[in-house]
């Protein structure tokens, strides 16, 4: 195991915890106001400090822990769960209408920044975490589409498909059973970075106003609400800017950890 | 005195040894050819000599050029001596080149790197250099890239590049093996006419005992990085003295007794069978192209009768192959096996593809890493309407794993922990499982060292015997063809030009192609085993 | 050969165009609520209503309309701005002049930056100097460009003053004047990005290094730095020039936030204040432009693969 794998995987659930933690217990209650200790450094009693209404940053980080994870985590889900289908099907049926047009459908999507995305989404059903979370997750298919098929391009090459074909089996049988396990670890390490991604996409359309919305706590909005005042107290943005580093850094080590220890034993495997 | 000396070379990368105590010399105008089988050694020797080793290598010794010891030289000389003194020539023309630069620009760059001429000179000498290996500037610009060009003509221009500067020595690291047999032919007769024109040392690396004894002044067997023989072609040859050697040219012309086939009678049958590829649009309004890559082929395969297809790479062999096993529909003619089509409708047809198995040429990629053998080798039983299960399903497994030479115990395995050959062994035991009428042997042991490959000709020839094989065995190579086929086809562009009885073809071919085919093929010397 | 490759590259540049128009117009449409009557409030008048509607060209058939957005915008005429009553393509212009020079601006910076640093780190692999760049980069990556942002605001302009936090010079006063204002937000675009892109150079420097063509280039006698330049970064180039394509559309769109960070008068501004007011038209030209840029830049990526692989160039 590598010192990367150690510690994205120690970072990623450092993080984790938090948020699993933050719904039995957190030092203060993350909504409660109490303006005569607002704006508090980080110190004695809280941990990281107050914001501008008192409010403890260290609950409303544990708390906003919990939107981060969840809005990224479904998003790579909604991604893997149709981005893998259509990648499979492409590389199943390579150069026929059907890989065409999963394609350019994919080029499409790509044509769409993720922001283009919410901001029309957000243009036409209003702000909110599950538009977040549609706009990141709509993005992330084709992104899972696009390495299913290039890694089944390759599979598809291999002998043992032209055997398992041989024995009589159908494209769909051998996408399951020869080409989903081995693009597996690929899709495990695609999945930790796009994972990562998203929980920098939903800070930033937190921090704009498109992502979850108040009373919910979310790093990204933590950060919009420190902007005026960072002068006068920088721990506001400190603090929610640290921690969404970590997460993101835990999870992309996780990830190239991952690559590396998976790698070598497939190459042993194949070798 | 000898151009090139190499004295007791050891080299160990990260730790492992890789050459033990290897000693040779090359006189100028001497061919030395290096031979053994996959991780002897040979080519880490040649790479030696260039310097050019994997990072974290240690070699230890002399390696002498014109009395120069180049371990001690700094890599800034060595940058001098390497494509000036010293060219090399490698096995894979279709990478060795720069995909993005023109074949002059890549053998100029030879002339220019090392300020042997001015840019206007160097370029006439390259278009001299080219025009040596069989590439006229009036048929092949300098302004040609490589993807323009085919193997062979790729491999000359790595030559053109070596030879630029008419270096002393030349290295040429297995450079025919990834060339057709005509192809191969007309490289070592040019790397031939090379040697003797410039006087040039040639230090040949290959793994074909066909080809060494064809070429080499001296000859230098080498095993786990050792050299175990090493003496002139001729002595060498009539006296073998080491076991390895003799072993390896045993191997190499390997016969196998294949029982007599029954008295005729049709399995078999492909009537005019044609193979259209759809090319890509030329333009956008043009009609798509076609490309036939198999031309109206007919012949009949008798049960329990062993027949050959021997041809060049892209002749349509593996085109052929896949039409029979009903992995691709054919555009013209007929294939039935006993009688009922492989195709019906636009669907293959169960019935028929029950009959019929694999076996194909990687070792490697034949197998899903993430199965054990048990399910690897009954993948076939898929075809089956009632598969065997429990006892039975392990019996047949067992029985499999045994006839091919595994133990039953292999069947909890996984694929990577077998060696190469082990690994075919599995192939024929999958193939075998569903006891098909027909297996289909796609350059099944091409991939393999010539020991490895002699197993597993023998493990086929008792296999015809307590099977009663019926099968199609394509490859490229003559020799293994002739011994384990009782009838052959040879296919040219689409086309069988020649069908008959192996040993008939071999000895009276009729058709000119079959003719160059044979002509061109480097033989094994009569062998005097005591 | 390089025409037919072009002429293909554009027919599939104008049909994505077209698929990409149809759904925004169609995304927009679903959008609950008629703008004539948001504007006019719920006292409007049935005959002040129809009139507004006829004035915005709302009185038509949706397909009719779909095709009025779309023939409009060939030459030039994005419809007229529900809220301010002026022509769209007015205010897209205004504000491209700050979005447009800005993602230039940092995608220059990140280039600039990405190249020395990948080839540096894959010359010298596993070495120091590359595991410390690889370390950079690897924080480079988790850094949201808005809070490097707020940090460079905080350390720049407030305690050192050598940039205005915010707003825009024009480019009136000179082209210094307006690119300084345009520094703080381009490098806190171009950092994370450049992370990102040494990585790829040099994991594509790293790939072609195995290649056999680099061990022929060393046979010729050339160093291993003159086989990197030589014939390392050309090949190179392919996959890094993907990504400096979908980084110029990201930039294009991630400056949307950068400019609420840094209160510049660009694209981004003009699609938030234009969704809160609901003005539709101009969130769909806004992102219609958007889609634009990154489809053409897309073809231009394709069109510079030809230049740098002549294979390309003989497949059609």
């Amino acid at each position: 195991m590598s010192r990367n794998l150690i510690l994205g995987a120690a970072l990623s659930s450092l993080v984790l915890l938090a948020a699993l933690v933050s719904y039995i217990w957190t030092p203060y209650d993350h909504a409660a106001l109490n303006i005569p200790a607002k704006l508090n450094p980080p110190g004695d009693g809280h941990w990281f400090g107050t914001d501008h209404f008192g409010r403890d940053m260290f609950s409303m980080i544990m708390v906003g822990a919990r939107t981060s994870i969840a809005v990224a985590l479904v998003a790579v889900g909604i991604g893997m769960a149709l981005g893998v289908p259509l990648g499979l099907t492409a590389a199943a049926h390579k150069g026929s209408w059907l890989d065409e047009v999963i394609m350019r459908g994919n080029d499409l999507v790509f044509a769409f920044p993720s922001l283009v995305i919410a901001i029309l989404i957000t243009a036409v059903f209003g702000a909110g975490a599950i538009n977040a979370i549609i706009a990141i997750g709509i993005f992330n298919i084709p992104v899972f589409a696009r390495i299913t098929r290039g890694a089944a391009l390759s599979l598809w090459e291999r002998e043992f498909i032209l055997a398992a074909r041989v024995a009589g089996k159908g494209a769909a049988r051998i996408s399951a059973e020869h080409i989903l396990p081995n693009v597996a670890n690929l899709l495990i390490v695609q999945g930790t970075i796009q994972f990562s991604l998203g929980i920098l996409a939903e800070a930033g359309l937190s921090y704009v106003g498109l992502g979850a919305q108040p009373p919910t706590p979310s790093w990204g909005r933590m950060l919009a609400d420190a902007q005026t005042m960072v002068s006068i107290a920088p721990h506001l943005a400190l603090i929610p800017g640290l921690a969404i580093i970590v997460t993101v850094l835990g999870l992309n080590l996780l990830g190239d950890g991952l690559r590396d220890w998976l790698d070598p034993r497939i190459r042993v495997a194949r070798a | 005195m000898s151009l090139l000396q190499i004295d007791t070379l050891s080299v160990a990368i990260n730790g492992h040894p890789i050459l033990d105590q290897v000693s040779l010399s090359i006189a100028p105008g001497q061919i030395v050819a290096v031979t053994g089988e996959s991780g002897s050694g040979k080519s880490m020797t040649a790479l030696a000599v260039m310097r050019l080793l994997p990072n974290g290598s240690v070699p230890q010794g002399e390696v002498r050029l014109n009395g120069q010891d180049l371990l001690a030289l700094s890599e800034t000389q060595m940058c001098g001596l390497r494509g000036a003194a010293v060219g090399m020539v490698f096995q894979e023309p279709m990478t060795a080149l720069n995909p993005v630069k023109t074949i002059g620009d890549q053998v100029t760059e030879t002339i220019l790197i090392h300020k042997a001429m001015p840019p206007a000179q160097a370029r006439a000498r390259a278009r001299d250099v080219l025009t040596r290996v069989g590439l006229p500037p009036d048929r092949f610009p300098l302004s040609r890239y490589p993807h323009e060009l085919s193997g062979g003509q790729r491999q000359r221009v790595v030559i053109a590049m070596a030879i630029a500067l008419r270096p002393k020595l030349l290295i040429a690291d297995e450079p025919t093996t990834a060339l057709d047999l005509t192809t191969q032919a007309q490289i070592l007769q040019l790397l031939r006419d090379l040697v003797r024109e410039y006087d040039m040392g040639l230090l040949m690396i290959t793994h074909d005992l066909a080809v060494v004894a064809d070429m080499a002044d001296r000859i230098v067997v080498m095993r786990n990085g050792q050299v175990v023989e090493t003496g002139e072609t001729p002595h060498l040859l009539r006296h073998m003295k080491h076991p390895y050697t003799r072993m390896l040219f045993e191997a190499s012309g390997h016969q196998v007794a294949l029982p007599q086939p029954p008295p005729p009678r049709a399995m078999l049958e492909v009537s005019n069978v044609v193979r259209d590829y759809r090319l890509p649009r030329k333009g956008l309004f043009d009609r798509p192209g076609h490309h036939r890559a198999v031309d109206a082929v007919s012949f009949t395969l008798n049960r329990g009768e062993r027949l050959g297809l021997v041809g060049e790479s892209g002749c349509g062999k593996s085109t052929l192959t896949r039409a029979i096993l009903g992995l691709e529909e054919v555009q013209g003619g007929q294939i039935q096996l006993d009688g009922q089509p492989v195709y019906t409708g636009h669907k293959p047809n169960l019935a028929v593809r029950r009959k019929m198995q694999v076996v194909f040429q990687d070792p490697f990629g034949s197998f899903n890493p993430r199965h054990r053998v048990a399910r690897l080798i009954t993948e076939p039983f898929h075809l089956l309407e009632t598969p065997p299960t429990g006892a039975e399903k392990q019996d047949r497994i067992a029985e499999m794993l045994t006839a091919v030479g595994l133990s039953p115990d292999d069947a909890g395995k996984y694929i990577h922990e077998f060696s190469g050959g082990q690994r075919q062994r599995i192939a024929i035991a999958r193939a075998l499982i569903i006891r098909p009428e027909l297996i289909l042997f796609d350059e099944a042991v091409s991939a393999l060292d010539v020991s490895v490959r002699a197993q597993i000709l023998d493990v086929l020839a008792e296999l015809c015997e307590a099977y009663d094989l019926t099968y199609l065995f394509i490859s490229h190579d003559l020799s293994v063809v002739r011994t384990i086929t009782d009838k052959v086809m040879v296919m040219q562009a689409g086309q069988i030009v020649e069908q008959g009885e192996t040993e008939r073809v071999f000895t009276d071919p009729q058709h000119p192609y079959t003719r160059n085919l044979i002509a061109a093929a480097p033989r094994l010397p009569e062998m005097r085993l005591a | 050969m390089m025409l037919r490759y072009t002429l293909k590259r554009l027919l599939s540049l104008v049909l994505s165009l077209a698929v990409a128009s149809v759904v925004i117009f169609a995304v927009i449409e679903v959008a609950p609520g008629d703008p004539a009557s948001f504007m006019l409030g719920v006292n409007a008048q049935a005959d002040t209503l129809a009139a507004l509607r006829a004035e915005l060209g709302l009185d038509v058939s949706k397909v009719q309309r779909y095709f009025n957005w779309v023939s409009g915008m060939l030459i030039g005429d994005f419809g007229t701005s529900y809220t301010y009553r002026t022509p769209v393509s007015q205010m897209i212009a205004d504000r491209l002049w700050v979005s447009l020079p800005l993602a230039l601006y940092a995608l220059t910076l990140s280039t600039l930056i990405a190249f020395p640093a990948g080839i540096y780190a894959a010359a010298r692999r596993g070495q120091p100097g590359d595991l410390a760049v690889m370390g950079a980069t690897q924080l480079g990556i988790a850094v949201p460009n808005f809070w490097f942002a707020m940090m460079l605001v905080l350390v720049f302009a407030i305690n050192l003053r050598w940039f205005n936090a915010g707003g825009f010079a024009g480019w009136d006063n000179g082209l210094g004047v307006g690119l300084r204002s345009l520094t703080l937000p381009a490098v806190a675009l171009a950092l994370p990005q450049a992370a990102i892109l040494a990585r790829v150079m040099r994991s594509a420097l790293l790939d072609i290094l195995g290649e056999d063509f680099m061990r022929t280039a060393r046979a010729k006698g050339l160093s291993r730095r003159q086989a990197l330049w030589r014939h390392g970064i050309r090949n190179a180039l392919i996959p890094v020039l993907t990504i400096i394509g979908l980084q110029f559309s990201f930039l294009l769109a991630g400056s949307i936030i950068i400019e609420q960070v840094f209160y510049l008068p660009g694209l981004g501004r003009l699609v938030f204040q234009a969704i809160s007011a609901r003005d539709l038209i101009v969130v769909e030209s806004v992102v219609m432009l958007l889609v634009f840029a990154v489809i053409t830049v897309n073809f231009l990526v394709d069109l510079a693969y030809a230049a740098v692989d002549p294979r390309l160039r003989s497949r059609t």
